[in-house]
């Protein structure tokens, strides 16, 4: 099992990169002025982040140095106990739906305090890869036609954002762990 | 939303400062991590100049067009009350070929096209119909192959082997989509009875 998932994370990229150019060299397509193209969008990508990473940084920093963090992780350590999620990643889960930059600024944190390479980094990193932004998402794509009734949309996408979670520390767990 | 999650951060944390008589700190922790903070978006430069060259590279041979044609016959199945040759049909490809290669908010605007045509198909036009739900379903939880920019910040947070989460990532996603789409099937079957009732 774990075997299989090194050559996943070893051979995913590099075979998707060959995969691409190569397809695209046939397609005749310019792949090095394509790829530059492309290139330039990657530079604003990350300076539009740069206010979202200061923002929550700045907010969980003073969270976590003032003592707060640890309080709140041992004050809930019962509940997550429970489950088997660690404190740690819990206000990563509760962030998760509502902003997706603020979210990845939170797994930039815990990655920089336990490490990237980690337990906990891993589980955040998963987390992350696993969903994508529900309110977010149900507020800008429902406003956007005028829809006000969104029936039972908010109540699949948390519970579906609930199960990657688990799923997320349950699979680092038995990989990583 | 965020703006509660925050001040909670701030005012929680100053007053839990001021009790444990951690204020001292405080200065230097919001220095420190504001200088984090950009030197962490900025190590991100790199990796996804080279995604973004990557993605253009997709686009343009027509690689996305293949994954479109191969996702076809799922999502009939997905959306049955969207007639094939409908527009809004090839606009929900698109979206969920953009979701599964990490395209993160460049999919959005394929996505917001898609509920534009959904409308048009919806006949009571303030309440979701089902097919909305089922792609709204399918967004929130969307299936990523390549998680892209979390590879690109395990990569600027020194991790020594940044894709050793797309595995586990890839499980957790599927189980979470797998969810969704039970779930919204679910929901529709107990929802339509009770609505039926009123």
């Amino acid at each position: 099992m774990t075997d299989i998932m090194n050559t996943v994370s070893a051979w995913a990229i590099p075979v998707l990169v060959v995969v691409v150019v190569a397809y695209a060299a046939w397609k005749r397509v310019p792949v090095f002025e394509t790829f530059v193209e492309g290139g330039k969008e990657g530079f604003a990508i990350a300076v539009n982040l740069i206010p979202y990473m200061v923002a929550m940084l700045v907010g969980l920093g003073i969270f976590r140095e003032s003592g707060a963090f640890d309080l709140f992780v041992r004050l809930l350590e019962p509940l997550t106990s429970l489950v088997g999620i660690p404190g740690e990643v819990l206000p990563l889960a509760i962030m998760r739906p509502i902003s997706g930059n603020g979210a990845l600024a939170i797994v930039a944190e815990t990655m920089q305090r336990y490490g990237p390479d980690s337990l906990l980094g891993l589980i955040a990193c998963t987390m992350q890869g696993s969903t994508d932004t529900t309110f977010y998402i149900l507020t800008v794509y429902f406003g956007s036609v005028g829809v006000r009734n969104a029936r039972y949309s908010l109540k699949v996408g948390l519970l579906a954002d609930i199960t990657g979670f688990l799923v997320s520390v349950f699979v680092c767990k038995l990989v990583f762990g | 939303m965020i703006n509660k999650f925050w001040l909670f951060f701030i005012f929680i944390g100053t007053i839990v400062a001021a009790a444990t008589g951690n204020m001292g700190k405080l200065t230097q922790v919001i220095l420190d991590n504001a200088q984090r903070g950009v030197s962490i978006s900025l190590g991100l430069v790199a990796i996804l100049t080279f995604w973004m060259g990557i993605m253009k590279i997709i686009e343009k041979s027509g690689l996305s067009a293949i994954l479109v044609r191969a996702l076809g016959p799922m999502a009939t199945f997905l959306f049955p009350s969207v007639p094939r040759d409908h527009p809004a049909m090839s606009s929900i490809l698109l979206t969920m070929s953009a979701d599964m290669l990490g395209m993160g908010s460049a999919a959005t605007p394929i996505g917001l096209k898609a509920m534009k045509q959904l409308q048009e198909l919806n006949p009571d036009k303030e309440t979701a119909s089902p097919a909305m739900c089922t792609f709204l379903a399918m967004n929130t939880s969307s299936i990523t192959l390549i998680p892209t920019t979390i590879i690109a910040l395990r990569g600027a947070t020194g991790s020594l082997s940044p894709s050793m989460i797309i595995p586990t990532a890839l499980v957790a996603t599927c189980a979470s989509f797998a969810t969704a789409i039970c779930l919204d099937r679910l929901f529709r079957y107990f929802y339509t009875r009770r609505e039926k009732n009123d």
